[in-house]
């Protein structure tokens, strides 16, 4: 009996190391587990075998069930790995092809720098205020001390709508001071604010175009003095332009609406046809400021004797150009997707002041 | 403003070098804008001598020169008819940049004869119009020396911005008296002498002007020459004329050229014979005309400061003379005029004729009033200087204005206002050496000088003070610190223009900023171009009329980028369009295009062109980042005109209230803006959805449920005229409670589907709350969603 329980065991294992397939293997399986299988045959015949017989042959045969089982197993194990490699490699792709990429827009540089202006103006407490391109006489000019036969009207290049019943004309307005009078007549002081917009004049050339964005900023309280202008100025540059320092120079200048009023250039170097701010030879103007005229208080109704302040205005698409490098700025509002792409921004490429206005 | 470095110092004695004075200049306010030394370019050319001329072998007009610079001698062909031996010439050799020709001299053959240089013309050199022969030098000119040394033409010519205040520096005395304040030098006194007159004028002048308008012309102070020499002005004044590129015309005209930027005072010449009767300042009658000194008849609107003679119109006082009383080179006797005209008078008649002169400049800003008869003595005897002739006696109309003023100054505010900490005697100085008389004690009473008009308030002073002490010197400080909140910078509409943007951009849209104005019948075709919103004076007639939509311009932008070969065109811009032109008429709206491929062909397949369904996409995505209630919103299909009418919608919360519109654009727009479609587009109006009601920064607990949610899926039968919004909201309104999805994964109109009808396949989703779901609580809700959808569109489960 033993032996024919070796032989049995030597012959099942033989052809379970010889099965090829998964099928070959359910066969075998069957053939000897199975209820007509081989080993089967033999457990029915315990029941006929003495107690003597049954306790040494009992154990014989169970251990005979259970190695045959694990063979099945373990080959089991190997032919399921060797069809997975067969899938696996009758499976494989040319990874180089090209896919769809992701569809990546962009953001305007006009938007992005107007909100990096934002951010570095939230640091130091100001708010952004808005204003109608379409504006009124008053709010455009007279409000701001140029009267209808100041020569600067003519420096302007207004633009105009058709007269209305009374003659009167609204103007696309020529820079964003009147968001200064729309603020003053709103709001009691204290006041900061900054406002960019669109703007528009009659020009056009590489560096005019008929419409351009300024921004304006305006502190009114009750001391802010020509000083804390070029404090605050200093700040802006140096933070727009992620520069270490900025050297400023101020000129005497004039603008009806502000008083003493002043040109600002900032210190930079012109090399290989690119502006690097900071330092340099050379000096750039940037923008126009100074402390706001009396008559410009009195026209919002804010009494001169108590209140004062600076304010400036910048030309948003001009600061663009300086930082990006950008040297026509009717590009700014042709729509080519290819200046887009190249000059436009990733949308989350959000300027902060914790993780930096450009990357 | 232009000006020679050699002017300016006929006024003041410095020693300061050209870069000292440039900066102080801008330090003042007077911004330098450019200088140019016309010594610069001529730097190489050699004064020469030429030896002999000889004619060419081959051509007629051309002479083969020998020349000598002193040391070498060369040959040079010359075509110049007065090209001759024994002259004196002007030499350049090869290598030397000739400016008049823009190139740069070789050796050459002329004709078959070796050429190694060039005798210029004044043109050739820049020097002039003059281009009839080479320059002759005279005979006395050093051979060999440098030409700009002989010529003296090293003389830096100044140009500065002058801003609309400062009048006082549209003369070149004025601004050598405001850089002697700045204490670059010391300026010279002008002469104050009066030329005696030997004989009485038979011409006067009168001012004739109505009570309420004495102040168009308050002052005309006048004096006949006779026997004057009309003839071109010396060279040194053409020279100077001509370095700031004024036209030397004769000596009489160069001379009130010469005054007008020498002192910023305007002058007239009349030539008294041409005269009839006396000169009187008067307004004009309307329809009077004359012809101007520029060539152009002006007809008179009525009310304008003219000057007249008893019979005609001369000239519009402080804007332009007239030709017919002007003097040529004939004239022998003149009449001088030095008068006063009103700024805003004066302003207006420019404006209204569209005349820009000089005069016109100076009076507009104000000329200074005391100065008139020093101004007008100066003239008169330069014209005695230059043309000879007898001067009469001065004869005048009117009296100076009253120009005196003062101002009240406390020394603090040039810290207060200025922040620059100064003691009050260093403002006072300051203020002295301008020309300010500062009166008693702090607070100081400040006479502001006859010149400076423009100084007014307090505020002036300041300026003053701070100009000439040094804008430098203004400290750096910064703002005290305030209790800004954050996140309050941007008002809420500001945040949403801001999402909007950021979101476009991540599905794949590029933000363009396109003009706020296009042509008008492209505002036409998108339901604009209103009178009111025209603007009467465009930069060109393709930007007339102002937007009532962006969709024209990123359409026309789509077109030309599809020109140079995009396949596929997003485009999204975010910003105002005009409804009217009050305050409230300008809108807030994110609108967007896509043109051309949706999907590229690719080797994955899928390819197609753009749809309304990206629109609505797009739409939806912006409405999403702009906080609208998207869920809530409904799709009708009826949209703006510019659409494709079965292709187009709008979303609106509520009936009433349109949140966006999306669509195909309609075929005839396309045409008429010449672009191929198709073309999809939508229009979000951010001012639209309503403002959010927040009350902090809490999102609220999260309440999901436990159990797994179960999907079924229907297919209804429908009619093709039910619309899936309609079906999809009965379904999902079927049980409240327990459907939190409805979704249609299937449309299917083939076999088997009836005529007029369509399969659409919906899935379901519900959500258990209590407890799982037995079979029958399935088959109960889909027996409510079978009725929901029946009552709602006649829709039945499909067999």
């Amino acid at each position: 009996m033993q032996e024919q329980i070796s032989a049995l065991k030597e012959d099942i294992t033989a052809r379970i190391d010889a099965a090829s397939d998964l099928a070959a293997l359910e066969d075998i399986r069957v053939a000897a587990l199975g209820k007509k299988g081989s080993v089967s045959e033999l457990m029915k015949g315990l029941g006929r075998m003495s107690p003597e017989e049954r306790k040494e042959m009992g154990p014989a045969l169970n251990s005979l069930k259970n190695d045959v089982a694990d063979a099945i197993t373990a080959r089991k194990d190997v032919l399921e790995e060797a069809a997975l490699d067969a899938r696996l490699k009758s499976e494989k792709v040319d990874i180089t092809l090209p896919v769809l990429d992701h569809a990546a827009g962009s953001v305007h540089p006009i938007s992005q720098v107007m909100d990096e202006i934002a951010e570095i103006f939230a640091s130091l407490g100001f708010d952004v205020a808005e204003g109608p391109d379409i504006e009124s006489d008053f709010h455009n000019f007279t409000a701001l001390n140029i009267p209808p036969e100041h020569p600067a009207r003519q420096d302007h290049d207004t633009f105009y709508l058709k007269p209305d019943a009374n003659g009167d004309r609204k103007v696309l307005r020529t820079h964003t001071s009147p968001v200064q009078i729309r603020t003053m007549l709103s709001k009691e002081p204290p006041i900061r604010i900054i406002a960019p917009g669109r703007t528009y004049r009659s020009d056009s050339d590489a560096t005019h175009t008929p419409m351009f964005h300024q921004v304006e900023g305006l502190v009114i309280d009750r001391d802010t003095h020509l000083g804390h202008l070029k404090g605050t100025l200093e700040a802006f540059l140096k933070a727009f332009f992620e520069v270490d320092a900025v050297t400023l120079r101020l000129r005497p200048s004039y603008f009806p609406f502000t008083e003493p009023s002043m040109e600002v250039d900032v210190q930079c170097s012109f090399e290989g046809g690119t502006v690097k701010i900071g330092d340099g030879n050379d000096w750039l103007e940037i923008l126009g400021s100074g402390m706001v005229n009396p008559k410009v208080l009195e026209a919002c109704n804010l009494d001169p004797n108590v209140y004062q302040g600076f304010a400036f205005g910048c030309g948003i698409d001009r600061l663009a150009m300086l930082k990006y490098g950008m040297n026509d700025l009717r590009a700014f509002f042709d729509a080519d997707l290819r200046w887009l792409k190249h000059y436009g921004f990733r949308a989350l490429d959000l300027p902060t002041i914790a993780g930096g206005l450009s990357r | 403003m232009k000006f020679t470095l050699s002017w300016l110092k006929d006024h003041l004695t410095t020693d300061a070098s050209l870069d000292d004075i440039l900066k102080k200049l801008n330090a003042i306010g007077l911004e330098v804008e450019g200088v140019e030394n016309p010594a610069d370019a001529l730097a190489p050319f050699k004064v020469a001598h030429i030896l002999s001329a000889e004619p060419h072998p081959d051509a007629d007009k051309l002479r083969v020169c020998k020349v000598t610079d002193g040391t070498n001698e060369m040959q040079i062909v010359c075509g110049a008819p007065n090209a001759r031996a024994g002259i004196k010439v002007v030499l350049g050799q090869p290598g030397d940049y000739v400016p008049g020709l823009d190139f740069t001299l070789g050796k050459a053959k002329i004709r078959g004869v070796e050429s190694s240089g060039m005798m210029c013309s004044y043109r050739e050199l820049e020097l002039g119009d003059d281009h009839d022969g080479i320059i002759e030098l005279p005979e006395d000119a050093p051979v060999g020396t440098s030409f700009v040394e002989y010529a003296k033409l090293d003389e830096p010519m100044i140009e500065i911005a002058i801003t609309p205040n400062r009048q006082d520096c549209l003369g070149v005395y004025g601004i050598a008296r405001d850089l002697a304040a700045a204490g670059l030098g010391t300026l010279k006194p002008l002469s104050d002498a009066a030329v005696a007159g030997t004989f009485e004028s038979d011409v006067k002048v009168a001012i004739n002007l109505p009570a309420d308008q004495a102040h168009a012309c308050p002052l005309f102070v006048g004096r006949k020459f006779t026997g004057v020499k009309n003839g071109p002005s010396p060279k040194w004044l053409q020279e100077r004329l001509k370095a700031i590129g004024l036209r030397p015309i004769s000596a009489l005209v160069d001379i009130t050229n010469y005054i007008s930027y020498d002192l910023g005072r305007p002058l007239h010449v009349y030539d008294a014979n041409k005269l009839s009767g006396n000169l009187q300042a008067r307004l004009a009658n309307a329809g009077e005309s004359f012809l101007a000194l520029d060539g152009k008849t002006y007809t008179c609107k009525g009310g304008e400061t003219v000057i007249a003679d008893d019979t005609n119109v001369l000239g519009f006082g402080g804007v332009i003379g007239g030709e017919d009383s002007g003097c040529t080179e004939e004239t022998t006797d003149v009449v001088l005029e030095c008068a006063l005209f009103d700024p805003i008078a004066t302003t207006m008649t420019g404006r209204a004729h569209g005349i820009n002169t000089d005069a016109r400049y100076r009076f507009e800003r104000g000329v200074d009033s005391q100065f008139v008869h020093q101004g007008f003595e100066i003239a008169s005897q330069m014209i005695l200087d230059l043309c000879g002739g007898e001067p009469s006696e001065r004869f005048e109309a009117g009296a100076t204005p009253d120009w005196k003023h003062t101002v009240p100054f406390r020394s603090e505010r040039v810290k207060t206002l200025g922040g620059v900490d100064l003691r009050a005697e260093t403002s006072v100085a300051i203020l002295e050496k301008l020309g300010f008389e500062v009166v008693g004690s702090d607070p100081y009473t400040v006479h502001v000088p006859s010149w400076r008009v423009d100084v007014v308030g307090e505020a002036d002073i300041v300026e003053e003070v701070l100009r000439i002490h040094g804008y430098d010197n203004i400290p750096s400080v910064q703002l005290p610190a305030t209790d800004h909140k954050a996140g309050t910078t941007l008002s809420a509409r500001q945040k949403t223009s801001r999402a909007v943007k950021r979101r476009l951009a991540s599905v794949g849209m590029h933000e363009a900023v396109t003009w706020s104005f296009m042509k008008r019948e492209n505002a036409v075709l998108f339901g604009g171009g209103d009178e009111s919103l025209v603007v009467d004076n465009p930069i060109s007639s393709e930007l007339d009329c102002m937007r009532p939509s962006v969709l024209p311009n990123l359409i026309e932008a789509a077109g030309r980028n599809a020109d140079r070969g995009a396949a596929s065109v997003a485009l999204f811009e975010v910003g105002g369009v005009y409804k009217d032109d009050s305050e409230n008429g300008q809108h807030l709206i994110a609108t967007g295009i896509r043109a051309g491929d949706a999907s590229p062909r690719h080797w994955e397949g899928g390819a197609r062109k753009v749809n309304v369904f990206d629109a609505k996409r797009d739409a939806l995505a912006a409405l999403e980042a702009a906080l609208a209630p998207v869920a809530n919103l409904q799709a009708f299909d009826e949209a703006p005109d510019y659409y494709h009418p079965g292709r187009s919608g709008t979303l609106r919360l509520g009936p009433k209230n349109i949140l966006a519109s999306f669509g195909e654009l309609h075929p005839r727009v396309l045409k008429a803006l010449d672009v191929d479609g198709p073309v999809v587009g939508f229009e979000v109006y951010l001012d639209a959805i309503p403002a959010q009601r927040k009350s902090g920064a809490a999102k609220g607990a999260m309440n999901v449920s436990k159990f797994q949610s179960v999907e079924r899926d229907f297919a209804f039968l429908v009619s093709k005229d039910a619309k899936a919004g309609d079906l999809i909201r009965a379904v999902k309104g079927a049980d409240k409670q327990f459907i939190t999805d409805v979704t249609i994964f299937d449309l299917y109109d083939g076999k088997g589907v009836p005529e007029g009808h369509t399969s659409v396949a919906v899935t379901v989703t519900l959500e258990p709350k209590g407890e799982t779901f037995a079979d029958k609580d399935i088959e109960a809700i889909a027996a409510k969603v079978v009725a929901a959808a029946e009552k709602a569109v006649g829709a039945t489960l499909r067999g």
